[in-house]
């Protein structure tokens, strides 16, 4: 039955696998819609997908453009006005939208397994672990709740948790976030699925711990043979999880083909746009800046005729790439590599993208801020209600020393609990040092709390924040808000002065004027990071600080967010604390870097100080863990085991010595790594031997120097 | 008047008028009049016959605002009809033809009868008043104590509420602790305590509603005011040196507006119940002039004869149908928030 059903769709399928073997998964000509008051929005047209089994599928794509509704397609889980209007999805080889709601049932869990993106929405908060787990088997093979529990206990091993036993009898919020999302993936191999959906099932968690999860995954694919597929925004992921990638965008796939072919010999304008907006070893904000892709995308009612991507497109041609259906077609150079793009065989795609603007580097000037000894410590009582006894330290900052010149970006970069937004709440003046010095010219500001600040000082302190939702006040205009820091500030009075000055504040930072009568909900997430820009900078400020401003962003959006960040930079010879655990953008933009870990600094130096050894241990395993886009690139691989403690009780000795490698019992973990410089500022903090850390091999190498990379 | 710039045409007449501005200028101009003419009465002297004059149009005009901006969600235009069928009622009651509601004509008359050549719909109550004109006088007492005191009691719980969210520490646990105390009495003898001891009058019910219904508001606003405060803009106005007071006003305030607003539609049903409830008991609006609450309670003891029940389910239907309206009104604004 099923090989009839594939042979007369072959000619639909423009991708068709040599072997005879029945897919696993087969999508044909899927379109889904939703139905909503505005009518009909089609949010995926005509995706076409075939999963072999054993095979890793990745789909890529930025915010909007479908890739989440493939994957609850599959599962038939639509929700009220979701519907699939056309096509077919086959699983092994049966149509699922003509199965019953007990057979989908039965398939969901012991057939196909999901995996969200966020463990703890997983998990039942009220259940304990162990019979969550159990729950899968006594549900889908009636086994008994001993035989359950026992296979539940082989599968925590499996995922390699520490300690099963442990974990069973726990509840999910007594574990960390990593361990949760362990715990998930166990529960979805529990029942052997043939196909397992992993919708970003690393976004919510730190660097390294994404890592050891991103090997696991790996490994499963291998020992289980479990087919799967893999939803990401991350392009590094998917080179470092799966065998073929389809690329998408606003509701349709735009390229399809293995790993390599599309990695190296892409062949739609969109995914090499998308290549050029990320930060990849060789891209440097002076000689190679990003080039980011111009507009946005656009809404799935709103979607031009012909080529989705045609509006931003480089190599659009009128009355050709705007008129009717565009096909995927097969490029015959790969495996099955299609294309959806009308001029596919005429675009020279070895040839340079159109390069951003080169720019001189900018010479540092004098120190503007110094960071001496600074110590933040919390003093919180145990006893919940009035004074009843017992305190204890949170050691959230241990005795930070740097310091940050004129016109120069330095980067901090840590995980979660690494102290870096309490370093940036003490600069900010919301909390005061316990000891240290954090001084901005002749002013110390470690002991002077905001409100103590006179303005000049905050004007020329300023921050840009993270979440794009967060940073602007839904309820006032985009004008008012910037109108309101100018006034703050006393840099203009005049009313008429500061409307003038918020015109220009939003020409600089790229928006049209009229954006200032806007509220900030009719503005994408760029858009309002853009607006948060402008504030910081409204104040003229010698300082600052950027945390996470891209993070939140679609790569598309952030190459050109963090490019107008380094603009103004450049202009206005500020001064930048980019706070970050990226370190692909950290390479990119910063001149130097701090590695924090705990609320201490493990390490820190100029960028190619940095990437190049002696590495700090933690240092090593942050640079093996960041996936890295380019498969030019290999890696040393550094995992790292266990989960980073609570800075509320820190390891005596090395902050790091509970999961370094390289750990010396005895020394490390009883006392202070001592501080070792190896050039002029570049300074380890660890017990290792001077010429053991200068012995280091370098974590990543680039093959040969990648071609399209412009 | 001869030259008047015409608007740009591009922006609807129904558009500008969902301004907030706008609206809440209208709102003003409907609701001014028609509480002085019910708190200060015969003080207004020769302003009295007129005063509610532009309160009518303002009245229509809000209304023909608020179906616009609700015409998605059919429990709320109900609501909001229901809720306006009687706001145009107390603004126009003195201008519509309707028999002086406090003259005795003739008793015990069914509706639907003429007597003394009067014919009466309602029939008239056990002295011989006019039901009709008594019921449609009566609802303004209870719009205007009942929105006053709602109002009030929303001043007081929001700037406690922020007070407690916002700076939190000593103030917050002073606050929350004497709101649970006022919360931990059941609210009707708290209302008879309060009316007993400062003497039943329409300000000392704001008073009383205001003391009963503040701690619940300023639990709500306190929740909302703890999650709004941790987000980014709240940190940038902190660390550009904004005081406290701007930060509670302009920067929590407008975001946790929405989740009030709901609240206060089905507060307002609570209120008016309240206000019943007490005028019922005698603690609260005083004999003669019309009022819903004190018509239930006169008529109380003749409506156990089934053939003069009407006296008081008139009355006490028309509490119902106010008090259904802002509740629907509160469903229908709950449903919206939640589409978007």
């Amino acid at each position: 039955m099923p090989e009839a059903a594939t042979s007369s769709a072959a000619t639909l399928e423009a991708v068709q696998p040599a072997t005879g073997e029945t897919p696993v998964l087969e999508c044909r000509n899927l379109c889904i819609s939703y139905f909503t008051r505005a009518g009909e929005i089609p949010a995926v047209v005509d995706f076409n997908m075939k999963l072999m089994p054993g095979e890793a599928q990745g789909i890529v794509g930025e915010s909007g453009c479908g890739k989440s509704t493939v994957a609850l397609a599959i599962m038939q889980y639509m929700g009220k006005n979701g519907r699939v209007v056309g096509g077919e999805i086959l699983f092994e080889g049966r149509d699922m939208r003509t199965m019953s709601e007990e057979e989908l049932r039965q398939i969901r869990g012991s057939k196909i397994a999901m995996v969200y993106q966020e463990p703890m929405a997983s998990l039942n908060p009220a259940m304990t672990i162990g019979d969550q787990l159990a729950e899968v088997p006594i549900f889908h093979e009636s086994v008994s709740k001993d035989e359950a529990l026992s296979r539940a206990r082989k599968m925590l091993e499996s995922v390699r948790l520490p300690d099963p036993d442990r974990i069973l009898s726990s509840y999910p919020h007594q574990i960390s976030g990593g361990q949760q999302q362990r715990v998930v993936i166990a529960m979805a191999l529990l029942s052997n699925p043939k196909l397992l959906l992993l919708d970003e099932p690393t976004t919510a968690l730190d660097v390294t711990v994404e890592a050891g999860i991103v090997e696991l995954i790996k490994d499963i694919a291998a020992e289980f043979g479990t087919s799967m597929i893999y939803i990401s925004h991350n392009l590094g992921l998917i080179l470092e999880t799966c065998d073929r990638i389809t690329v998408m965008y606003s509701g349709e796939a735009v390229e399809v083909g293995s790993i390599k072919d599309v990695f190296d010999a892409m062949r739609h304008p969109y995914t090499r746009g998308l290549f050029a907006s990320i930060p990849v070893p060789g891209a440097d904000k002076n000689s190679h800046p990003l080039v980011s892709i111009p507009g946005q995308l656009p809404l799935p009612h709103q979607r031009p005729p012909g080529c989705n991507f045609g509006p931003r497109c480089d190599f659009f041609v009128k009355d050709r790439c705007d008129v009717g259906a565009i096909p995927m077609t097969e490029i015959g150079n790969g495996d099955h590599h299609a294309s959806r793009c009308v001029r596919v065989d005429e675009i020279d795609w070895d040839s340079t993208i159109g390069a951003g603007d080169e720019s001189e580097p900018t010479v540092p000037g004098d120190v503007v801020l110094k960071v001496d000894g600074m110590t933040k410590h919390y003093e919180i009582e145990k006893g919940a209600l009035f004074f009843s006894g017992e305190k204890h330290t949170v050691k959230a900052n241990e005795k930070l020393n740097f310091d940050a010149r004129e016109a120069e970006t330095v980067a901090i970069v840590g995980e979660s609990g690494c102290g870096k937004s309490t370093f940036a709440k003490v600069l900010m003046g919301l909390e005061t040092a316990t000891e240290g010095s954090v001084a901005i010219g002749n002013v110390d500001l470690a002991e002077m709390p905001v409100d103590q600040r006179g303005p000049e000082t905050i004007s020329n302190l300023q921050m840009v924040f993270q979440n794009p939702f967060d940073t602007l006040n839904p309820s006032h205009t985009v004008g008012g808000q910037i109108a309101r820091v100018i006034r703050k500030f006393g840099a203009e009075t005049d009313e008429k002065k500061v409307k003038a000055r918020v015109m220009e504040l939003l020409d600089i930072v790229k928006l049209p004027r009229d954006f200032a009568k806007r509220r900030p909900r009719q503005l994408s997430g760029g858009q309002k990071q853009r607006v948060g820009i402008a504030r910081a900078f409204a104040g003229n400020p010698s300082v600052v600080i950027a945390d996470e401003p891209v993070s939140a962003l679609d790569v598309s959006v952030q190459a050109a967010v963090t490019e107008l960040l380094m603009d103004i930079q450049r202009e206005n010879r500020t001064t930048l604390l980019f706070i970050s655990h990226d370190l692909s953008v950290v390479r990119y933009l910063a001149d130097r870097i701090v590695v924090m870990y705990l609320g201490q600094i493990m390490e820190q130096g100029t960028t190619d100080e940095i990437f190049s050894p002696p590495y700090h241990p933690y240092t090593e395993a942050l640079l093996s863990a960041v996936p890295i886009a380019d498969t030019h690139v290999k890696k040393r691989k550094v995992l790292l085991t266990g989960e980073i403690p609570s800075p509320s009780n820190p390891p005596k000795g090395c902050p790091f010595s509970t999961r370094c490698p390289y750990m010396i019992a005895g020394t490390c973990d009883t006392i202070p790594p001592p501080i070792v410089e190896f050039s002029h500022g570049h300074r380890i903090a660890c017990h290792l031997p001077r010429d053991e850390l200068a012995a280091m091999e370098p974590v990543i190498q680039i093959e040969k120097e990648p071609a399209h990379v412009a | 008047m001869a030259v008047v710039t015409a608007p740009p045409p591009s922006v609807p007449l129904m558009h500008r008028l969902k301004n907030p501005k706008v609206s809440i200028t209208i709102f003003v101009i409907a609701w001014l009049p028609l509480m002085l003419y019910v708190m200060g009465g015969s003080s207004l002297g020769v302003l009295e016959p007129f005063i509610l004059i532009p309160a009518i149009p303002a009245v229509i005009l809000l209304y023909a605002i608020c179906i616009s901006t609700f015409r998605e969600s059919t429990i709320a235009l109900i609501g909001t009809t229901l809720v306006f069928f009687w706001f145009l009622i107390a603004v126009t009651a003195p201008y519509l033809p309707l028999i002086d509601p406090n003259k005795p004509i003739a008793p015990f008359v069914p509706p639907f009868t003429a007597k003394n050549d009067v014919f009466f719909i309602l029939g008239t109550d056990f002295k011989g008043r006019d039901m009709l004109s008594r019921t449609l006088w009566g609802c303004q007492r209870v719009l205007v104590w009942g929105v006053s005191a709602t109002f009030v009691a929303y001043i007081v719980g929001t700037a406690f509420g922020l007070i407690a969210g916002y700076i939190s520490g000593w103030w917050d646990e002073i606050i929350s602790f004497l709101g649970n105390v006022i919360l931990s009495f059941p609210v009707m003898v708290l209302f008879i305590v309060i009316l007993n001891y400062l003497g039943p009058s329409g300000f000392n019910i704001v008073i009383a509603v205001t003391f009963a219904s503040a701690p619940a508001i300023m639990r709500i606003v306190r929740g909302l005011a703890l999650d709004v405060k941790t987000r980014d803009y709240v940190f940038a106005a902190q660390t550009r040196g904004e005081s406290a007071l701007w930060i509670m006003v302009v920067e929590l305030l407008p975001n946790v507006r929405g989740p009030i607003i709901v609240d206060a539609c089905l507060r307002l049903g609570y209120t008016t119940v309240a206000i019943t409830t007490l005028t019922f008991l005698g603690l609260g609006l005083q004999p003669p002039d019309p009022d819903w609450g004190l018509m239930i309670k006169e008529s109380a003891k003749t409506a156990m004869l089934f053939k003069f029940s009407y006296m008081l389910l008139i009355p006490a239907l028309s509490v119902s149908s106010l008090i259904l309206g802002f509740n629907l009104m509160a469903d229908g604004l709950r449903e919206m928030s939640m589409r978007d």
